[in-house]
């Protein structure tokens, strides 16, 4: 018996067929819309408006915008995680709205305008958003966090002091496998001025009757709660 | 060796014991030394980084001239390799180079194992050629169900002998070379007191069987690296755990000196476990890079991540377990069915032996090989799975003895400070009223409240160096050959060298990610913490008194006689000597100074325990349709002496999430007529989310225990060890019904449900 194996159908597959059939039936609706004549399956020419500059590049049209930004732009800082709309890793903002680049091909993209993570800071200067980001600490390995600044950055965007179940569901389709989404939520919350007080580092010292001094113990916003706790909790201790 | 006196303990309850102290070492930091930065909630320092996109991962290198490399896999459970013709994909437009990974004659055992590879200069036109090659296989038949592979007919996964893989993060395995009958190896034993003394002791017996899935990593950057070769040297960007594993293998592989190879890794998209080593895809890319040359990125696609990368592996566990009426464990039996596809190592036990005082444990693992991907070492081996059956057992003897099931663990939990973690939690998570919260204003809807303990052990060791540099404008550099995973290692080390020295944050920079540093630990077993922050504690103890000397030497004094408070030295025989960090910098020579240090060994002699931790979760199911919402976690965590707050508390809330999306959501499906996966993905595959995501309260209970100059022990796997045993046994107080099986689907609660109101069962 013998087969030749087909590897998985794959993101690229998928574009790959949806491509073929559109430019042969000469009815993909954005290349069709500018009333281009049909291109490819070669590299063609594309503008691409990224970050507010005009970039000129060729690539196939099969070739999605995330792999354009990343391979062909060098924009890297927007990732590849799952390739088909799922994780919400490669969130950018195309005129203006958080879309997966992943699941848009990069031809389609032309004349709009485009905005990655790296188009967020200004001079230098973090967004407020960024910033709360880095203070709330809600980025661990921060693999998922471009795409997840992007869907908050879209959010306030459209509602300045949103609700903690607006936060979740901007973020719904931004999977973290690290689990950084109580700290997300708070970043945004920050960000929006919903949440001023700045959580300070919380030490707190356990009176203690046994001799050799106080520990501490830590805690995160709920110290004064937890305090109130600890005196009846001393008769337990072994 | 110098003989100090230490403080060690916990809870304001300090004992004095002696530490022999090696030379250059600090001994351990006294309870009552008060610090400018370690313990605060510290910022990341690559926060910037990547919140802006500039943070370059592996996966993010370009070089010039670089190719893409792509891997075939066996889309056969079971074939052996007829034929491999790499011909018509060598002249596909693009290709530069073609490899076979597994030569003909040779067998695949899982559906996605690696074939053969390529290199293109587009990722497209890598995935053209890849299709290009022709294989031929022999299928054969095979086993995807491990109930099924431990039939006597079932289709033989390994015909010869077996070779149990495992990594940096794994428990330690077998010894010896374990027996195996058909698809079943085992049983790994340990035999503790007397089992059946035990049951005859016990007024109160209970027994259950317990089964979890299959569980991905799913980190969201996938395996692989970039290899660049100049003349016999190699370089190569790697999404790892640990650089120097990866160094070694390539070493091995390709076989070259370890010293003509340079791994870097600066920023890395998540491991869980399963990225040590260069893998089979490292090895590849680096000899495409080779044959082609020309730099090579290679990195799989999330199909391949899920089929070929590791696992967490299913278990069965059957569990039996007596106690007496006034609540003392007397006996603990467990026989475990663990399922890593092609690998073994899949016991469960360490919970059960680690945990709660037990004069008489049994315990038999035994590894049922399938025709699925090996499984690898995923945050807590075996722990989550152990934990979720021995913590519903110890419900179902509290209930058997009615007793409260906090007060039943906490008569049998030899840690003090596990006992008091439980308390806190308990008093947190309002458990005493639990049973009265059941109800709610929603008749189908039933709240509940679950428990389960963490352990871990006192890992970390010798063997890791780190260097600082002092510099004439008083900054100071560290160089540590660790990596950062994502749990703020980078920053972990900036401030354990900061406070040491005795500096700002900011006046201390780090080199960390490489394989040319220093050597660091590999990030496994939730070491590198306890590895890392006492080397890199005694590199700048040992330059800031480079400096004090120096310093003694201009003032012709002897060295012990330079103290250093509030950013100045000063002389004890002569108080008019006094001379700022900066001014003193200033007069060194012209390199600085530099100080290398070595971890020291563990004290052994110190306050041994175990690390400790309680987790509760509060939980809302729906009886009619069988979802379940956990509402609150409450996790108390021993963390030794925390460096950082703030990462510390980040890398808690992780553990919890994948905690509990392991209880409620994960499951690796396999179609058991193909052979293949059916949801290699992240919408069918499910993993927590946003909205699934509980108010989580994390509180660290510091214990100084004296085993290294910090006092650091890891968090990363305590951390996950009980989120599910403490959902699975909230979901069982809500419905009135134990829950034996993860996830916890609608289907499984459902079940539960009808069973407790006396239906079908």
């Amino acid at each position: 018996m013998s087969e030749e194996p087909k590897p998985g159908f794959t993101r690229r597959d998928l574009v790959r067929g949806a491509l073929v059939g559109a430019v042969t039936a000469g009815a993909a609706p954005a290349l069709a819309s500018k009333g281009a004549a049909p291109i490819g399956p070669g590299p063609a020419p594309l503008t691409l408006e990224v970050n507010g500059e005009t970039v000129a590049l060729s690539v196939e049209p099969r070739v999605v915008l995330v792999e354009a930004l990343r391979e062909r732009l060098g924009f890297t800082g927007t990732k590849v995680v799952c390739g088909r709309g799922a994780c919400g890793a490669c969130t950018v903002l195309v005129d203006g709205e958080a879309m997966c680049s992943c699941l848009m091909l990069a031809h389609e993209a032309a004349g709009r305008k485009i905005t990655t993570i790296e188009g967020l800071a200004r001079d230098g200067k973090l967004s407020p958003l960024q910033e709360a980001f880095v203070a709330a600490d809600a980025l661990q390995c921060g693999f998922c966090t471009s795409g997840m600044v992007m869907s908050c950055h879209s959010l306030l965007a459209r509602q300045a002091k949103p609700s903690r179940e607006e936060i979740r569901e901007a973020v719904a389709g931004n999977l973290c496998r690290c689990g950084t989404y109580p700290h997300v939520f708070e970043a945004v919350e920050r960000a929006a001025g919903i949440r001023t007080a700045e959580r300070e580092t919380r030490s707190l010292e356990i009176a203690s009757a046994a001799p050799g001094g106080p520990s501490r113990l830590l805690s995160d916003d709920r110290v004064d709660e937890a305090l109130a706790l600890l005196p009846q909790s001393e008769e337990g201790l072994a | 060796m110098s003989e100090q006196d230490v403080r060690l303990g916990f809870d304001g309850k300090f004992e004095a014991r002696k530490l022999d102290i090696a030379p250059g070492d600090p001994p351990p930091f006294d309870p009552s030394r008060k610090f400018r930065i370690l313990g605060t909630r510290v910022p990341r320092l690559d926060g910037r980084a990547k919140t802006t996109g500039e943070a370059r991962y592996s996966i993010d290198v370009r070089l010039p001239g670089m190719l893409y490399g792509r891997i075939l896999r066996s889309p056969y459970p079971a074939a052996r390799i007829a034929e491999v013709d790499l011909t018509a994909a060598e002249k596909m437009p693009g290709v530069r180079a073609a490899l076979i990974l597994r030569e003909p004659g040779s067998v695949v055992r899982f559906a996605g194992q690696e074939i053969a590879a390529i290199a293109a200069d587009s990722p497209e036109r890598a995935d053209d050629a890849v299709q290009a090659i022709r294989v031929r296989y022999e299928p054969r038949p095979f086993v995807v169900d491990p109930h099924a592979a431990r039939e006597e007919s079932a289709p033989l996964v390994f015909e010869g002998d077996t070779k149990t893989k495992t990594s940096a993060g794994d428990m330690p395995a077998a010894k010896k070379p374990l027996p195996r009958k058909g698809n079943v190896q085992g049983p790994r034993a340990s035999d503790k007191g007397n089992i059946e003394e035990g049951f005859r002791k016990a007024d109160v017996v209970v027994e259950g069987t317990y089964s979890t899935r299959v569980q991905t990593h799913s980190a969201l950057e996938t395996h692989g690296l970039v290899a660049e070769w100049e003349g016999d040297e190699l370089t190569v960007w790697a999404s790892t755990q640990g650089i120097t594993g990866v160094r070694d293998e390539l070493a091995q592989e390709l076989s070259i000196p370890a010293s003509k190879v340079r791994v870097h890794c600066q920023y890395m998209g998540g491991g869980f476990g399963a990225k040590f080593g260069a893998r089979t895809e490292g090895v590849a890319a680096a000899k495409l890079a080779r044959k082609a040359r020309a730099p090579v990125k290679l990195f799989l696609d999330r199909k391949e991540e899920q089929l070929a990368t590791g696992n967490r592996p299913s278990a069965v566990q059957w569990i039996k377990a007596g106690a007496t009426k006034d609540g003392k464990l007397t006996a603990l039996h467990l026989i475990v069915h663990g399922n890593g596809g092609t690998n073994g190592n899949t016991g469960s036990s360490a919970p059960l032996k680690n945990i709660y005082a037990c004069d008489n444990v049994k315990t038999e693992e035994y590894d049922v090989f399938t025709n699925a991907g090996p499984s690898t070492a995923f945050r807590a081996p075996g722990h989550p799975q152990g934990a979720f059956a021995l913590e519903a057992t110890m419900d179902e003897l509290a209930a058997k003895l009615h007793m409260d099931p906090v007060e039943f663990r906490r008569l049998n939990d030899p840690s003090e400070v596990r006992r008091k973690e439980f308390e806190i939690g308990a008093e947190r998570i309002g458990w005493k009223n639990r049973d009265a919260r059941r109800a709610t204003n929603d008749p189908a809807i039933r709240r509940g409240v679950g428990v389960g303990a963490a352990v871990w052990y006192n890992t970390g060791g010798p063997g890791y160096k780190a260097a600082v540099t002092v510099h004439r404008d008083g900054s100071a550099e560290l160089e540590h050959g660790v990596q950062d995973l994502g749990t703020g290692s980078r920053t972990m080390v900036a401030i354990v060298a900061a406070e040491e020295l005795g500096l700002p944050l900011d006046r201390v920079s780090v080199r960390i990610g490489d394989t040319a540093l220093p050597v660091g630990p590999e990030s496994g077993g939730s070491t590198t913490t306890p590895s890392s922050a006492p080397t890199v504690r005694a590199a700048a103890y040992q330059a800031h008194r480079k400096v004090a000397e120096h310093v003694a030497r201009g003032w012709k004094v002897d060295a012990s006689d330079v103290s250093y408070a509030e950013a100045a030295f000063t002389s004890r025989a002569d108080a008019a000597r006094r001379i700022s960090w900066d001014e003193a910098c200033k007069l060194l020579p012209e390199e600085g100074i530099s100080a290398t240090a070595e971890r020291a060994a563990n004290h052994d002699d110190a306050w041994k325990r175990f690390t400790a931790g309680a987790q509760f979760a509060e939980v809302e199911v729906d009886t009619e349709t069988g979802q379940v919402r956990v509402t609150r976690v409450v996790a108390v965590h021993d963390c030794g002496l925390v460096v950082n707050a703030l990462t510390t508390e980040s890398q808690i809330q992780g553990g919890v999430l994948q905690g509990i999306s392991f209880a409620l959501y994960e499951d690796r499906v396999l179609d058991r007529p193909t052979g293949r996966m059916v949801n290699p993905n992240l919408e069918q595959y499910k993993i927590l989310g946003a909205k699934d995501t509980p108010e989580i309260e994390a509180i660290l209970v510091p214990v100084y225990d004296g085993i290294n100059n910090t006092h650091s022990v890891g968090i990363g796997e305590p951390s996950t060890v009980p989120t599910a045993a403490a959902v699975a046994n909230a979901v069982s107080h809500a419905v009135g019904a134990r829950i034996t099986k993860l996830p916890i689907t609608p289907e499984v609660v459902l079940e539960a449900v009808d069973r407790a109101r006396g239906g079908r069962s």
